[in-house]
């Protein structure tokens, strides 16, 4: 368990925060390391981690959010991810999906090319840019007492929501999940609808 | 503007209705414009204005691992952004139906529309995406069918290209 006083929040705790109990939640994990963190907590057939396609994890939760308004979906991403995908704080904000919300979970660094410094270590707010696009409910998390704050939030309060979680820049054993697309595409569809879904 | 034919536009959207498209992202342009209005007023589709067509890709990829089909409406420029997520559809095996108008085709105006009017096809194929380039009005609305039932029955990528011929060239005077 994470010391309520320190700031520097780490990651893995947060993810597996975040997925405790998660019931009947669809996630979506953007490339990299929120991938091998989604994976630490837990493979699920209703996980679709992102090997690829960056900047785009925040619109796959948009497009399954608007298909599926009954059931939680949550995204979570790195602030790299999220920074190749801004434009679509402003395509969320539009639709405004109830069911729909996105952590970045902010190391203020490249993870996975050599922990280069990102924009948002050097002021650039991600929360305050999704909240300038429309975006109903966002927040930045720096310690343990926000983040238990933040949970019920996260899992279900009104949508769209985008919090940012600021997280310790560690290089943690990367926890892999299936890398064939296809069978995780699969693999998700027959959990949600069936069967029948099945290609 | 001069459309040699103004039906090609509700062509288009009755074939998405009869494919049972739900979600269409679109990035406006010229051509898309009477389809579009049509998408925005017919409540059994959902029109989702895009700032770029990458979240088109995205958007009906999560549309699709949702239970739902969905299409994206572009200019044919929209297809060089779009590479790299083309990328995760095809090596998803996730269906993408697109269907754009062009420029930089026929005796176009701006010559810095050329240079991706004229790779737009080669482009897709390359990521091998089925394409079909329509040169006449009257083949739209079939082309759109066709490409569907490749991209739903795939699940695969496919592509209706509407030809500049089509559309009509823009003049800048």
């Amino acid at each position: 368990m994470a010391n309520p006083n320190d700031p520097a929040l780490d990651r893995r705790h947060v993810v597996k925060s975040l997925l405790a109990n998660r019931g009947e939640l669809l996630v979506v994990a953007g490339l990299g390391a929120s991938a091998w963190d989604v994976t630490a907590a837990g493979d699920h057939p209703l996980n679709f981690p992102l090997w690829g396609g960056m900047g785009g994890a925040a619109t796959i939760g948009l497009g399954l959010a608007m298909a599926q308004p009954d059931r939680r979906v949550l995204v979570v991403t790195g602030d790299g991810e999220m920074l190749m995908g801004l434009g679509s704080f402003a395509t969320i904000a539009v639709q405004a999906p109830k069911n729909l919300a996105i952590v970045v979970l902010d190391n203020e660094r490249y993870g996975e090319t050599g922990m280069q410094e990102t924009h948002t270590a050097f002021g650039t707010d991600l929360a305050g840019m999704a909240h300038a696009a429309g975006i109903a409910t966002t927040a930045t998390i720096r310690n343990e007492a926000e983040l238990q704050d933040a949970l019920p939030v996260i899992r279900s309060a009104d949508g769209p929501i985008l919090h940012v979680i600021k997280i310790k820049a560690d290089t943690l054993p990367k926890a892999v999940p299936p890398k064939d697309g296809a069978y995780l595409r699969d693999r998700f569809r027959v959990a949600l609808l069936g069967d029948e879904a099945a290609i | 503007m001069n459309p040699s034919n103004e039906t090609w536009p509700d062509d288009i959207f009755r074939a998405l209705i009869d494919l049972d498209v739900i979600q269409i992202g679109y990035v406006p342009d010229a051509g898309h414009t009477r389809l579009i209005k049509s998408c925005v007023a017919d409540n059994r589709v959902r029109a989702v204005p895009l700032t770029s067509e990458e979240e088109g890709v995205g958007l009906l990829a999560g549309a699709w691992l949702g239970g739902q089909r969905g299409a994206l409406l572009m200019q044919g420029s929209g297809i060089g952004n779009i590479v790299n997520m083309l990328c995760m559809a095809r090596t998803c095996r996730l269906p993408l139906l697109m269907i754009a108008t062009m420029r930089g085709q026929w005796g176009e105006m701006n010559p810095w529309q050329v240079p991706m009017g004229q790779t737009a096809e080669e482009t897709l194929k390359l990521q091998d995406v089925t394409v079909y380039s329509v040169d006449r009005p009257e083949d739209v609305g079939e082309a759109v069918i066709a490409a569907g039932r490749i991209a739903f029955n795939g699940p695969a990528m496919a592509a209706v290209l509407v030809s500049q011929r089509i559309i009509g060239t823009k003049e800048f005077k």
